[in-house]
């Protein structure tokens, strides 16, 4: 659909409210915009390759997209490599912009310290400060960095942490992780878990009776860092009452008001052609599509160097998340994170979720130096 | 001790669905020779057997509430099932909520025919195959499954919940006198455990106590004496793939409300079907059993934290040191046929 929108065709989505004004309808400098398909599996290996072949055959000049930061982190090297830009798609982890970070790779999305430093006051407010958390984890990168953010943000506001377990990202029953949670002494159950991880857990840690259950004198809480609208659909009801964030959601500007225009605008678009309002992956990926053109459009020329100089330091607005800058120091966008909750009674599949609470950009803002690694230098390609 | 008595109702929730899978791969290489890496693809069509059944019973009619709006402001169109009209609302919305255990029925011919027509079909010509081809064909099979019902059902897991009578826990600290709330567990598990092992105890007396089953056992002893015999062997062996089928399809089913089934899910259980099946001894049907419940009681233990913190990993890997162990000290594993896999 973005490509739609560079090229003129359609009602033009959120290029009506972009603060910058660069393109016009017209394509890119004047060249229509084409583009391929590849499917990443949720693998590097397989996304690698498919970014490969659409580099080396297709004659792609940018990648976006991908929903895991292990895509992420591998097609952004790929990218860096082969001298193109990669607009990174769904990926959470701090390390796709901290240690992993390229001169050519860009994130829209939020990461995990954000989530960590935006939902910790919010379940400080609501749940108190005397809490024991335990911990599952999914065992790989995005986990360890989620359960890290969220220990270390809510443990700043007292929260203590009972137990922090590492659970196989190929495990499907989580019955024996989820049942000794509540003779643990703990009172919350934090699930690091993302995708199919998530919905099974959760699943099973509804289905333990944890949502019903009393500890330390207290209700049991669960919290899930990181919500997905596919996650709430395939965890269904079992995701009432539960607090997360997530980057974006469709009901923002109605919800939060005009600070977040844009938002209105692409579900119109979306909506339209496919019937149901847009998912925040697809409203990342669609931002990235229009940040990418605007920048070659501005910088007058598809160098990579030229687009990675239009982009850093970039701030905009009208895209959906209020005011937004492209920091030029690990290329994260820095902009409002969306606390949100599970519904007690969803009136269809696409309203799971309801706003909580906005985190203002600043209260997210972080030190870029602190997860370490080097964007190196731009790599303007063939 | 709680702690213990937990991880052992996990293991043995676990397992049942382990020996219901390894079941019928053992069904299937005791009879037919046949080993049949679409196997746990059967358990994941019966899981779709469970969705698409539920579809079925909430086919409905779009009605336009003009009071209300959807996401882009027109008036919202209400789904209301067809099975309303016909029963009543109250009625439609008991029986769409009983749609898992109704989901047997509708499952059993389903996964029967399925099973008769991948044997008959594609897996018959390949019994004098080496085990290898077989492997290869059976394996591109569960993948040719799995791309099907990705492409009509989506990627995405398929929420499916149990009857509202089953959704909660039971007490077991309290039932056995230790402290209330120490021993919980969810009531559709203890249902699953149940059903397993009235499935698995089914197909035991089925095979032990009908004549069918005694030829079956006949044919699976000595295949060339039974057809001498003027006894057609080969039907029933079909007929024995396609209750093998609908075994794994059952599991399937019941599954479905303990986690969300996906296209993939068979592939998961897949791997730990067969070194349940190796582990049990090859063609032995009370080993597989005895097996899927020791390695899922197994791998619940090895879950607990501390035992994780003792030995970090042990949770990934304690299945397939199980069966290193078993192999080496037991060549033909637990309860297989003295020879077996001991030269």
């Amino acid at each position: 659909m973005a490509v739609e929108h560079l090229n003129g065709e359609g009602d033009g989505g959120m290029l009506q409210t972009f603060s910058s004004k660069a393109l016009d309808g017209t394509g890119i400098l004047g060249k229509k915009v084409e583009y391929v398909t590849g499917d990443t599996q949720t693998k590097p290996d397989a996304a690698r390759a498919s970014a490969r072949s659409m580099i080396e055959k297709d004659g792609a000049i940018m990648v976006t997209g991908g929903s895991s930061s292990g895509v992420a982190v591998a097609v952004q090297a790929l990218c860096q490599e082969a001298g193109i830009i990669f607009m990174a798609g769904l990926t959470h982890s701090n390390d796709t912009t901290g240690k992993d970070k390229k001169a050519n790779g860009f994130r829209h999305f939020f990461n995990s310290y954000m989530t960590g430093a935006a939902l910790a006051p919010v379940l400080a407010d609501r749940y108190g400060s005397d809490r024991k958390a335990y911990h599952l984890t999914a065992d790989y990168n995005w986990g360890y960095t989620t359960e890290e953010a969220v220990r270390n943000s809510t443990e700043a506001l007292g929260w203590e942490t009972v137990a922090a377990v590492k659970t196989p990202l190929s495990q499907t029953d989580f019955s024996s992780y989820v049942a000794p949670v509540l003779n643990s002494g703990a009172d919350v159950l934090v699930l690091n878990h993302y995708g199919g991880n998530m919905v099974n857990s959760l699943t099973s840690a509804v289905e333990f009776g944890l949502r019903a259950a009393q500890a330390n004198g207290k209700n049991f809480e669960i919290v899930v860092p990181l919500y997905s609208r596919l996650m709430a659909k395939g965890a269904g009801k079992n995701v009432a009452g539960i607090f997360g964030t997530t980057g974006w959601h469709w009901s923002l500007e109605n919800t939060a008001g005009s600070r977040y225009a844009g938002t209105n605008a692409f579900v119109k678009s979306f909506g339209e052609k496919y019937g149901f309002p847009p998912s925040q992956a697809a409203h990342t990926c669609y931002c990235q599509t229009l940040l990418y053109a605007d920048a070659v459009q501005r910088g007058g020329s598809f160098n990579p160097c030229s687009v990675i100089e239009a982009l850093e330091g970039f701030e905009f607005d009208g895209m959906g998340n209020g005011p937004t800058l492209y920091r030029a120091e690990d290329h994260q966008c820095i902009k409002d994170v969306l606390v949100v909750r599970g519904k007690e009674n969803p009136a269809n599949d696409f309203d799971l979720l309801e706003l909580v609470d906005v985190t203002p950009a600043e209260a997210v803002t972080f030190d870029p130096a602190i997860f370490g690694g080097e964007l190196g230098s731009c790599n303007p390609g063939a | 001790m709680d702690q213990i008595i937990l991880q052992v109702l996990n293991g043995l929730d676990k397992g049942s669905a382990y020996a219901l899978i390894a079941l019928g791969l053992t069904l299937i290489f005791g009879t037919l020779g046949v080993v049949n890496f679409a196997h746990g693809a059967l358990f994941m069509l019966g899981a779709f057997c469970a969705i698409t059944f539920s579809r079925i019973l909430s086919l409905s009619h779009v009605v336009i509430d003009e009071t209300q709006k959807d996401f882009l402001g027109n008036p919202l169109k209400v789904d209301v099932p067809h099975i309303y009209d016909w029963f009543g609302e109250s009625a439609g919305q008991a029986i769409i909520n009983w749609s898992v255990p109704l989901a047997i029925l509708f499952a059993i011919p389903v996964m029967i025919i399925i099973g008769v027509i991948m044997e008959r079909g594609l897996i018959k010509h390949f019994y004098k195959r080496p085990h290898a081809d077989q492997i290869l064909v059976t394996f591109g099979l569960a993948i040719v499954l799995q791309e099907i019902v990705k492409y009509y059902f989506g990627a995405n897991q398929i929420p499916n919940p149990a009857p509202e009578a089953f959704i909660g826990s039971f007490d077991f600290g309290a039932a056995i006198g230790l402290k209330a709330g120490t021993i919980i567990y969810p009531y559709w598990r203890i249902v699953y455990f149940c059903f397993a092992m009235l499935l698995i105890g089914s197909v035991f007396a089925f095979l032990q106590f009908t004549t069918f089953g005694m030829v079956v056992r006949a044919g699976m002893a000595d295949r060339e004496t039974v057809e001498l015999l003027g006894i057609n062997i080969d039907k029933r062996f079909t007929i024995m793939f396609g209750v093998a089928a609908a075994v794994a399809g059952l599991a399937g089913v019941m599954y479905t409300p303990i986690n969300p089934p996906n296209y993939h899910m068979g592939m998961d259980f897949l791997v730990i079907s067969f070194v349940v099946v190796v582990v049990g001894g090859m063609g032995s049907l009370p080993g597989a059993v005895a097996a899927g419940l020791l390695l899922g009681i197994l791998e619940s233990f090895a879950s607990m934290r501390q035992v994780i913190e003792a030995l970090p990993g042990i949770n990934q890997v304690v299945i397939y040191l199980a069966a290193i162990v078993i192999l080496l000290t037991r060549p033909r594993g637990l309860m297989g046929r003295k020879g077996v896999m001991e030269d």
